[in-house]
C-alpha cells in the first residue's frame, strides 16, 4: 500500500503473488515502475478496500497512516511495515527481507548484486564538485538520507551537508545562491501547478548560472535498487 | 431676479408624490420660513431645489436653469445645512469651517479671511482649535452654520436648524439668520417652532402633504383657522413692537374628538 | 500645518530607514556595505543576485503593498464614515484571494499571466461592492461589520474548497499562505505584475481628498458642496480594488494593516481625511516594513507568516476599538 514497498514487490513477487499495488504506483513522475504498474490492478490505500482484496501479507511503509495500518490489523490481516532508506545497506536490508517474505531470496540477491555492480565506480577526485540539492518550497535533503548517499556516491559534495544538515531541511534561497553549486538538482514538477514550485522558478534560482541543472525523477523517490542508475546518471553528467 | 424659483415641482416615491406641484420664489433679502407638519414634504423640497433630489417641474438656481448647472456652479449658488448634524471626524472647528470654502478656488488668505469672517459672525472664536465633536448641541449647530456662511453663498437652505437649541441659542440662531437675509443674502428655514418662526421670518411657505397651502406673511398664514385646520391646535395670537407673537395653548375640536374616542 | 508636515516627514524617514535595513537583512549574512555596493554597481556575482533579486523585490514589495494597504483603509473608513472600515475585516482581501487562487491553480495563469492579478481585481471589486450594498454608507457598524464577516467566510471557505481540489498534493497546504500572506522570496517578475496596479489604484484614491473631506458632513452636505457622490463612490471602490487586489494576488491577504493604521495616525493629522491619506500611505508602508523585518529576524529558519504578525498587534487593537467605542457602534 505505499509507493516504495510496491516497486520493491513488483521488482522480486513471483507469478500470481502480487494482488494489488497503490494507485501512485502509476504516476509517471513519482514511480519508476510505473508501466509495469499496468499490469496490476490499484487500490486506493483504505482499509476497507485493501480487506476485500483477501491479501495474505499487507506490504506498508513507515509513513503509512498508523490508523489505516491499525485497522488492517484488527480486521485480521499480517502487515510488514518496511522502513524508510536512508542508505545503500538500508536499501539492501530491505530487499533481503522482501525477498525472504514472498520467497524469492534468489531473485533479490541477484538485484542486490546488480546494483553493487554499478555502484563500483572508482574513487572520486578531489576536491569534488559541489551540487546542491534544491526541491518544491525550498527543501533539500542533508546527511542521512538517501539523496546524500545518491550524489556521494556520484562523486560530488552536497551543499547542504557543508552547512551541517541533517535529514530534509529548508535552505534558504539567498544562502543557496552564495554557496554557488557547480550543480543544481532539482524535483520534477507536478503537472498541475501551486505555489511550492514557484521557488523553482525565481529568477534567483535560474541565475545561479554555474551549473547543470538535473531534475531528479522517479528513480530517486524510492530506496529501491534502481537508485544505481540515478548514480550512473549523475557520474555521466560530471 | 430671484434667487431660487420653483415651478410646478413634483418629486414622487413609487405612486405617491411627496411633493406636489409646488411653485414658489425667493428673492434677495428675504427670509422665508417653511412649515407644515412632519412628513409634509419640507425636507425633499430643500434636497430637490437644490438638484440632492430628481424632480420633475422647473427649477432655478440663481437665475440659471438647475440642470445647466454642475455641482460646483451649484455649490456656489446655494449652501445646505441639512438636518443631521453629522461630524464624522474630531476635526477642529476651524478645520470644519473651512470646508465651506471647498466649491471656491480661492487664495489661501481669501480663504482664511472668510473662515475668520465665519467664525467671528457665529461667535466661535473661542472654540476655534475644539474638536468639533466635542462641541454641545448648539455649539455644533452654530459651527454648522459658520461652514455655510463660510461658503459665501447668495442663498442659504437651512433644514431645522432651531431643533434642539436651547432658547437662549435659538434665539441667537434666528437673530444671524435674520441679519444675513438684512445683509443682502436670502435664507430658507424649515421649522416647528411656529413663534419663532411668525417673529423672525419675513414670509412663510406652509406645506400639507407635498402641497403648498398658503404662502404669504406670518400674519396671513398663521391664522386661527390654518392652525387648527393644518396643525390641529388652537394658540394665542398676539404682537408686540417686535413682530407677531404665537402660543400654541391647545388641540384643536376636532383633534380633541379625536383623542376621547 | 507644521504638526502634519512633521508626521510626513518622520514616517518618510521611518520607511526610508525601514527600506535599507530590509534590505540587508537576510539569511546570506553579507555586511552592509558589501551588500549595498554589490546592489547599486549591478554586479553578477552571487551577492549581487541575491541583493538584486531576492533582497530588493521584496523590499519593494513590502513598502508598495503597505502603502496600498494603510491607504485603502483610510480611504474607505473616510468614504464609509466608519472607523472600522478596512480591506481586510471586509472581505476585499479574501475575496482577491479567491480570484488569486482560482487564477492560478486551475493554470490559468500559467498561460495568460496577466490573469493573476486581474482575477484577484475582480475579487476585490466584487467584495467592496458587495459590501457597499449591504451596509451601504447609511449602515451602522454593526451591520458593516457583519456583513464584511459573511464576505470574507464565503470567500474563505472557496478558496479552501478549490485548494483541495486540486491534483497538486502541495495545494491544499498552501492555504495558509493566502490567508495570512507572506513577502518570502518574492521575485522582480512579482513586481512588475502587481506593482503598476497597486498604483494605479493608489492614484486614484489620492484624488479622493476633497470629498472625502466634505463627506465629513454626511452625504447632503457634501454634495451641496460640490461633491458627486457617484464618481466618489467608483473611485473608491476601483481605488480600493486595485491597490489591495493585485496586492494580494502575489502575497496573499494580509489583514488588520488598513485598520491599525489610519486609527493610529488620525489624531496626529487632525482627523482630517485629506491629510490622512497620504499619512496612512507612509504609515501602511512602515507598518509592513517592519513587520517584514520582524519575520526574519524573529524566527529566520521557520516560515512565520507575516498575517501573523499584523494580527498579533492587529486583533487587539480591534478589541480594543469595540471595546472603547462599544456604546456608539451599535
Amino acid at each position: 500500500m505505499n509507493l516504495c514497498t510496491d516497486q520493491l514487490a513488483m521488482m522480486l513477487t513471483g507469478p500470481d503473488q502480487l494482488v494489488a499495488v497503490s494507485r501512485i504506483a502509476r504516476d509517471p513522475v513519482s514511480s519508476a515502475l510505473w508501466a509495469e504498474a499496468e499490469t496490476w490492478p490499484v487500490h486506493g490505500g483504505g482499509a476497507e478496500e485493501i480487506h476485500l482484496l483477501e491479501p495474505d501479507i499487507v506490504l506498508a511503509g513507515a509513513y503509512d497512516p498508523a490508523a489505516t495500518v491499525a485497522l488492517l490489523r484488527r480486521l485480521g490481516l499480517r502487515v510488514e511495515v518496511f522502513g524508510i532508506e536512508r542508505s545503500f545497506d538500508d536499501i539492501r536490508a530491505n530487499v533481503r527481507r522482501m525477498g525472504a517474505l514472498l520467497g524469492t531470496e534468489a531473485r533479490a540477491e541477484a538485484l542486490i548484486g546488480e546494483m553493487d555492480g554499478r555502484l563500483e565506480a572508482p574513487p572520486a577526485a578531489e576536491p569534488r564538485p559541489r551540487a546542491a540539492l534544491f526541491y518544491s518550497n525550498g527543501y533539500t535533503s542533508g546527511a542521512g538520507t538517501l539523496a546524500n548517499e545518491i550524489l556521494s556516491a556520484a562523486g560530488y559534495a552536497n551543499v547542504a551537508v557543508e552547512h551541517g544538515i541533517e535529514g530534509m531541511a529548508k535552505l534558504p534561497l539567498e544562502t543557496l545562491v552564495m554557496d554557488a553549486p557547480d550543480l543544481l538538482v532539482t524535483g520534477q514538477d507536478y503537472a498541475a501547478p501551486a505555489l511550492a514550485q514557484g521557488i523553482l522558478g525565481h529568477p534567483a534560482t535560474a541565475a545561479i548560472g554555474a551549473g547543470q541543472v538535473r531534475v531528479s525523477d522517479n528513480l530517486w523517490a524510492c530506496g529501491t535498487p534502481l537508485v544505481a542508475r540515478a548514480v550512473e546518471g549523475l557520474r555521466a553528467a560530471r | 431676479m430671484s434667487l431660487l424659483s420653483l415651478e410646478g415641482v413634483t418629486v414622487r416615491r413609487g405612486a405617491c408624490p411627496v411633493v406636489d406641484g409646488v411653485t414658489a420664489r425667493v428673492v434677495h433679502g428675504e427670509m422665508v420660513g417653511l412649515l407644515g407638519p412632519n412628513g409634509a414634504g419640507k425636507t425633499t423640497l430643500m434636497r430637490a431645489a437644490l438638484g440632492l433630489q430628481a424632480a420633475e417641474g422647473r427649477i432655478t438656481l440663481g437665475g440659471a436653469s438647475l440642470d445647466d448647472l454642475g455641482p460646483r456652479e451649484r455649490a456656489l449658488a446655494a449652501a445646505y445645512i441639512p438636518q443631521e448634524r453629522e461630524v464624522a471626524w474630531p476635526v477642529t472647528v476651524e478645520a470644519l469651517v473651512t470646508l465651506g470654502r471647498g466649491p471656491h478656488r480661492s487664495t489661501a488668505e481669501a480663504d482664511r479671511a472668510a473662515v475668520d469672517a465665519a467664525i467671528g459672525a457665529m461667535d466661535l472664536e473661542a472654540y476655534r482649535g475644539r474638536p468639533a465633536t466635542e462641541l454641545s448641541g448648539g455649539e455644533r449647530a452654530r459651527a454648522l452654520i459658520a461652514r455655510a456662511l463660510a461658503q459665501d453663498t447668495p442663498l442659504l437652505l437651512a433644514d431645522e436648524p432651531s431643533a434642539g437649541l436651547d432658547p437662549a441659542h435659538a434665539l441667537g440662531l434666528m437673530r444671524r439668520l435674520r441679519d444675513l437675509a438684512r445683509d443682502g443674502r436670502s435664507v430658507v428655514v424649515s421649522m416647528h417652532d411656529l413663534g419663532l418662526a411668525a417673529r423672525w421670518c419675513d414670509r412663510l411657505i406652509l406645506m400639507v402633504s407635498g402641497r403648498v397651502v398658503v404662502d404669504g406673511p406670518p400674519e396671513a398664514v398663521l391664522t386661527p383657522g390654518r392652525l387648527a385646520q393644518v396643525y390641529g391646535i388652537t394658540a394665542h395670537l398676539g404682537a408686540d413692537q417686535d413682530g407677531p407673537l404665537i402660543v400654541p395653548t391647545g388641540l384643536a375640536r376636532s383633534e380633541l374628538v379625536k383623542k376621547e374616542e | 500645518m507644521s504638526r502634519f508636515a512633521g508626521t510626513l516627514a518622520g514616517l518618510a524617514t521611518g520607511t526610508a530607514v525601514l527600506f535599507c535595513l530590509s534590505l540587508l537583512t537576510g539569511p546570506a549574512g553579507t555586511p552592509a556595505g558589501a551588500g549595498l555596493a554589490a546592489l547599486i554597481s549591478g554586479g553578477d556575482g552571487a551577492l549581487g543576485i541575491v541583493m538584486r533579486e531576492i533582497r530588493l523585490p521584496r523590499a519593494l514589495l513590502a513598502l508598495l503593498i503597505g502603502a496600498g494597504l494603510g491607504l485603502s483603509g483610510a480611504a474607505l473608513q473616510g468614504y464609509l464614515r466608519n472607523p472600522l472600515a478596512e480591506p481586510g475585516l471586509l472581505g476585499v482581501s479574501g475575496t482577491a484571494a479567491l480570484g488569486a487562487v482560482l487564477a492560478l491553480y486551475t493554470g490559468l495563469s500559467a498561460v495568460f499571466p496577466l490573469a493573476l492579478p486581474l482575477m484577484a481585481l475582480a475579487g476585490a471589486f466584487l467584495a467592496v461592492l458587495l459590501v457597499q450594498a449591504l451596509a451601504g454608507s447609511g449602515g451602522g457598524s454593526i451591520t458593516l461589520i457583519l456583513a464584511g464577516i459573511a464576505v470574507s467566510s464565503l470567500a474563505g471557505a472557496l478558496t479552501a474548497l478549490a485548494l483541495n481540489l486540486s491534483p497538486n498534493p502541495f495545494a491544499a497546504s498552501e492555504i495558509v499562505f493566502w490567508l495570512l500572506g507572506s513577502l518570502a522570496d518574492r521575485s522582480m517578475p512579482q513586481l512588475w505584475l502587481a506593482g503598476p496596479f497597486i498604483l494605479a489604484g493608489m492614484a486614484l484614491l489620492f484624488t479622493l481628498g476633497r470629498a472625502l473631506d466634505a463627506l465629513t458632513l454626511g452625504e447632503d452636505a457634501a454634495a451641496s458642496m460640490g461633491v458627486t457622490l457617484a464618481r466618489t463612490r467608483m473611485l473608491a471602490v476601483i481605488g480600493t480594488a486595485l491597490a489591495v487586489g493585485a496586492g494580494v494576488a502575489v502575497a496573499g491577504a494580509i489583514g488588520f494593516v488598513g485598520l491599525v493604521v489610519p486609527h493610529v495616525l488620525r489624531p496626529l493629522v487632525g482627523g482630517i481625511p485629506s491629510r490622512l491619506l497620504p499619512a496612512s500611505a507612509l504609515g501602511g508602508a512602515v507598518l509592513l516594513l517592519a513587520a517584514d523585518l520582524a519575520v526574519r529576524v524573529i524566527a529566520p529558519d521557520r516560515d512565520l507568516k507575516l498575517g501573523v504578525l499584523t494580527a498579533l498587534v492587529g486583533a487587539p487593537f480591534f478589541l480594543w476599538l469595540v471595546w472603547r467605542h462599544r456604546r456608539d457602534l451599535a
